[in-house]
């Protein structure tokens, strides 16, 4: 037996670290501030949660070039980690300027509010940089806990509580499965981890062998689960809706991110050598996810509602990067995840705006006349929505044209004529936005704007990345592509 | 001034203007429309130099610049121009500030945001003409629908909502296809090449197959009979006329129609000339039935917008004839049908606007003896009418004459059917014109209808300039038309033989 040896760790693996330190101890501090006193109406949390923000995304930009392995895989620090750790702060900073304002109106502005933001972004950095299946759970636990305390976080509202509890249900179910995949898998190939499960499958491909299917099938839902893919996207609309709307842009972008980190580390390394068997199956449900995705959110009134539906059919757009397949369908899925980030915000920015103290005005009639009185919100929010739809000159189509390149290289010219016409079929609900923003009057008292200097600027900074990608987007096309070879 | 960014600063010109209209703070209307004008009337002085300074007998691309855009994609911004697209650019820019006057006094709200969308999507226009790079046009092709889409929404008649989405949502069908086209045809050249571009002209160079052709021309092809609008792809092009504001409707006439048979002679033509050949008996055959049911129903529409929306649908199918004629006269007439078309047909809806400012009513049946209130009026419409049947001497003779001969030189029975669409053209402009503006005053209303202001003389005297120069000395234009014409019919010939050459191998099993 071995005598336990602590890990040796030179000054790059800590700058690598830092982000889960950071997270780590701005997370406690916040908790710990909750015993001072602090006046009614304080800024103090997301100030904390802002500096813990910055300073995790410099520590690890600061070494961005190296690549460690530590703890035996159990933390991987590469292009792909430090691509989307970046992602998952700016997509953090972004939600917490985005409630800055909101929670107070709310009532919502406990201590908490942002601890529990700070663990889910850790929770999602973790899914992310990790090459070993057992991590890769802990971090999702990590972030979906959080993330089912927040969606409840309106503890009065009877919507929140019913969404927090369904969310956490089938989440707990989802977790369930992916549990007994990574078990099985264990069982079928003698590891969890990521690079060992490759080289076991090269030598003996066990295709035959049900544990090896079975715990992979299973791995699909659990990562399913979270990114929302159809059939196992039930719990959207209703999270979607109750969950307090900052929280509802955070995790459109920061779970589903998350989500697709995980699976695509497993798909491109463990998984890479079997592509053909598992692309006909990402693309149905691709597929799947796209067209109900779309179609059901046609029938939305609920602006919630609706962007929950549509971010199930971009799971789908997103899928199908992911059935192309290598560094290719890798690049354009990360290029996609950042653009999406940034124009889900954004909308979801918008509507966290909307209504007066504690009411919730995000009812599509709500918008009506918004574009009489409120021009620049209604423009902001007009080019979100043409962004979601994949409109030219916005981000949205930049993402949309290099997720179906890389599918028409790959040779799945059909999966992208679904998807196109699907994109078709999306910019009817998102042009009904514009419609009633431009086009109908306001029935009924018109809604109040909560302008709030805070979330101004992460509406001007989402925007201008929707606007300049979809201008030029060579530096996060080559980004994307950096970073997807870190994997190899 | 050699090097000059030209067609750039032609693109970004108006969109510049559009923003700073979008945010000047606190101006007036008045300053507003001022502001409009002088921007469009600049635009219009900057364009000139396309007309003098184009050389007709030099091949290839001129004015041209390039930059790489995503170097990683392989995409640049490429600009150049041949005779089509400058003429296309010229008609675009001449017809801008007839159409920013004559909103003066029909827009009454938000003038602000309806001028900075007029001028975004002339620039969204010129850039689609202008660009050689398919990603690039791809995206100026897709970002002209959002200002068109409002300019409908926003400033249109009742049913307005119905006819913005109709025409988002089937434009934006058609094309998604071409874009998956596009990827299909970049990640073939790349394979073959070994270079990443969305260039044009390398497209124009890369070997295909005739099974490889009908696919990416079907795609093409559905993309811009859309926009033409082909028979039977046309029912939003009535909704969208009616219902958009006089502005909107004459843009949409005059140029965004015409990016269809553009579409066509740029790029699903010569890039596809086996399929589109293997095509043609279709096509042709769409554009007869185009010709002659757009003008049946023209004849019997109540409402004056109307008639002229199907009366397009009718003139657009003898675009189509004449490129598909594929002879040098069946060209030139198709190219000068699109140019006759967008002074005429835009001239029309400008009439009609004229007419509903003041009554707030289109049908034919609420005038009647217009001519005795409004001489002035009554005069410029039969000038206008009169090119738009075709009669010799104006701007709509010369194309029609041209795709019959075209046409004729091709398959005679083509000419002769549609030649009855052109007897069916008098038919219904006449008969219209004979119920509005002959026999007595039926209305109480329009006896006191007021002629065209000062203003509106301005806006009506270009166009009846244009109609009688187009008309009687169209040698100019022709000019600059038939070179590249020309050079279109010849790449489609190389290329046809291209494919003929890539038969043999295509039988034997790779």
């Amino acid at each position: 037996m071995m005598p336990f040896q602590p890990p040796a760790l030179i000054a790059v693996d800590w700058w690598a670290l830092g982000a889960v330190i950071a997270l780590s101890a701005g997370m406690m501090l916040l908790l710990l501030l909750e015993f001072l006193p602090s006046r009614p109406g304080s800024s103090r949390g997301a100030i904390v949660a802002l500096l813990t923000l910055a300073a995790a995304a410099l520590s690890v930009f600061r070494v961005r070039d190296a690549k460690r392995s530590l703890f035996e895989g159990m933390f991987v620090h590469d292009g792909f980690t430090v691509f989307f750790t970046l992602l998952f702060c700016a997509v953090a900073a972004v939600a917490v300027l985005q409630s800055w304002d909101y929670v107070k109106r709310t009532r919502i502005n406990h201590g908490e509010y942002y601890a529990l933001l700070l663990s889910a972004t850790l929770g999602m950095i973790l899914m992310a940089a990790s090459s070993d299946l057992i991590t890769i759970f802990l971090g999702l636990e990590l972030m979906s806990l959080a993330l089912y305390v927040l969606v409840g976080f309106r503890r009065a509202r009877l919507d929140s509580s019913e969404a927090a509890l369904k969310y956490f249900l089938l989440g707990a179910f989802a977790s369930g499965f992916l549990l007994y995949g990574i078990a099985l898998l264990y069982g079928a190939t003698g590891t969890t981890n990521l690079g060992r499960m490759a080289v076991f499958l090269a030598d003996s491909p066990l295709l035959g062998n049900p544990m090896l299917v079975m715990g992979g099938l299973l791995l699909l839902v659990g990562f399913g689960f979270k990114v929302a893919a159809v059939p196992f996207h039930m719990w959207t609309p209703d999270a979607y809706q109750g969950a307090p709307t900052t929280v509802t842009g955070f995790m459109s972008a920061g779970a589903k991110a998350a989500g697709f980190a995980a699976l695509l580390r497993v798909v491109i390394v463990a998984l890479g050598g079997l592509q053909d068997e598992w692309r006909p199956l990402l693309s149905w449900i691709a597929i799947l996810t796209m067209t109900v995705g779309n179609v059901t959110a046609l029938l939305q009134t609920n602006m919630k509602r609706m962007l929950a539906y549509s971010s199930i059919a971009h799971a789908g757009y997103l899928l199908v990067a992911v059935a192309a397949g290598g560094l290719d369908g890798g690049s354009a899925a990360l290029f996609y995840l950042a653009v999406y980030s940034v124009m889900n915000l954004g909308a979801f920015g918008v509507l966290a705006l909307l209504g007066r103290e504690q009411e919730e005005r995000v009812l599509l009639s709500d918008l009506a006349g918004l574009g009489v009185r409120h021009p620049a919100l209604a423009a902001a929010m007009t080019l979100f929505m043409l962004s979601l739809g994949g409109i030219p000159p916005t981000a949205g189509f930049m993402g949309k044209v290099y997720v179906f390149s890389v599918a028409v290289k790959a040779g799945l010219v059909p999966l992208v004529i679904v998807g196109v016409l699907n994109s078709v079929v999306a910019i009817f609900y998102y042009l009904r936005v514009t419609v009633a923003m431009y086009m109908e009057e306001p029935q009924g008292e018109p809604v109040e704007v909560a302008w709030a200097a805070p979330a101004v600027i992460a509406a001007i900074a989402t925007l201008a990345l929707t606007i300049w990608w979809g201008i030029q987007a060579h530096d996060l096309l080559e980004q994307a592509q950096r970073s997807i070879f870190g994997l190899l | 001034m050699h090097d000059f960014p030209w067609l750039s600063w032609l693109v970004f010109f108006p969109l510049l203007s559009a923003a700073l209209i979008a945010v000047l703070p606190g101006a007036s209307g008045r300053a507003i429309r001022w502001l409009a004008t002088a921007a469009s009337v600049a635009e219009l002085a900057f364009s000139l130099p396309l007309w003098w300074r184009y050389q007709p007998a030099q091949p290839g691309w001129q004015f041209a610049e390039q930059k790489p855009w995503l170097p990683g994609l392989g995409a640049s911004y490429h600009l150049g121009a041949d005779g089509v697209a400058v003429l296309l650019a010229l008609l675009t820019t001449v017809l801008t500030p007839i159409v920013i006057v004559s909103a003066w006094s029909a827009v009454e709200k938000r003038e602000r945001e309806f001028y900075a969308l007029l001028l975004a999507l002339e620039a969204a226009m010129l850039g689609t003409f202008f660009s050689l790079d398919l990603l690039l046009f791809y995206v100026f092709w897709e970002a002209m629908l959002i200002p068109m889409y409002l300019l409908i929404g926003v400033w249109g008649g009742p049913r307005r909502v119905y006819a913005a989405i109709k025409f988002f949502l089937y434009t934006m069908a058609g094309s998604v296809l071409m874009l998956v086209a596009i990827l299909w045809l970049y990640f073939h050249n790349r394979a073959l090449t070994g270079v990443p571009t969305f260039a044009l002209d390398a497209f124009y160079a890369l070997p295909l197959t005739a099974a490889e052709q009908t696919w990416l021309f079907l795609a093409f092809a559905f993309a811009f009979a859309i926009k033409v609008p082909m028979f039977p792809f046309h029912t939003w092009l009535p909704d969208a006329h009616v219902e958009a504001p006089t502005a909107g409707s004459v843009i949409l006439a005059a140029v965004l129609l015409k990016m269809g048979t553009f579409g066509y002679l740029r790029f699903a033509m010569p890039l596809f000339p086996s399929a589109s050949a293997h095509f043609t008996p279709w096509i042709v055959g769409l554009a007869l039935v185009g010709i002659l049911y757009g003008a049946l129903v023209a004849m019997v529409q109540p409402d004056l917008k109307k008639l002229v929306a199907y009366s397009s649908v009718s003139h657009l199918g003898f675009c189509m004839l004449g490129l598909y004629a594929l002879n040098a006269q069946g060209m030139a007439g198709g190219m000068m049908t699109m140019l006759s078309h967008g002074v005429s047909t835009g001239a029309l809806f400008l009439l009609v606007g004229v007419l509903y400012e003041r009554r707030h009513t289109r049908m034919i049946a609420d005038f009647g003896g217009l001519w005795k209130p409004m001489p002035v009026y009554a005069s410029v419409f039969l000038v206008v009418m009169l090119s738009s049947i075709g009669l010799p001497g104006t701007n709509g003779f010369v194309g029609e004459f041209l795709v019959l001969l075209g046409a004729f030189r091709s398959n005679p029975l083509w000419a002769i059917i549609a030649a009855t669409g052109v007897i069916l053209s008098a038919v219904y402009m006449l008969w219209m014109f004979q119920r509005v503006f002959f026999g007595p005053v039926t209305h109480a209303e329009n006896e006191k209808l007021s002629d065209l202001s000062r203003r509106e003389r301005l806006v009506f005297a270009p166009l009846i300039l244009l109609i009688f120069w187009m008309g009687v000395y169209p040698q100019p234009i022709l000019d600059r038309a038939q070179p590249t014409l020309d050079r279109t019919v010849a790449l489609c010939k190389a290329r046809i033989q291209m494919s003929a050459r890539m038969a043999p191998a295509e039988e034997n099993p790779r």
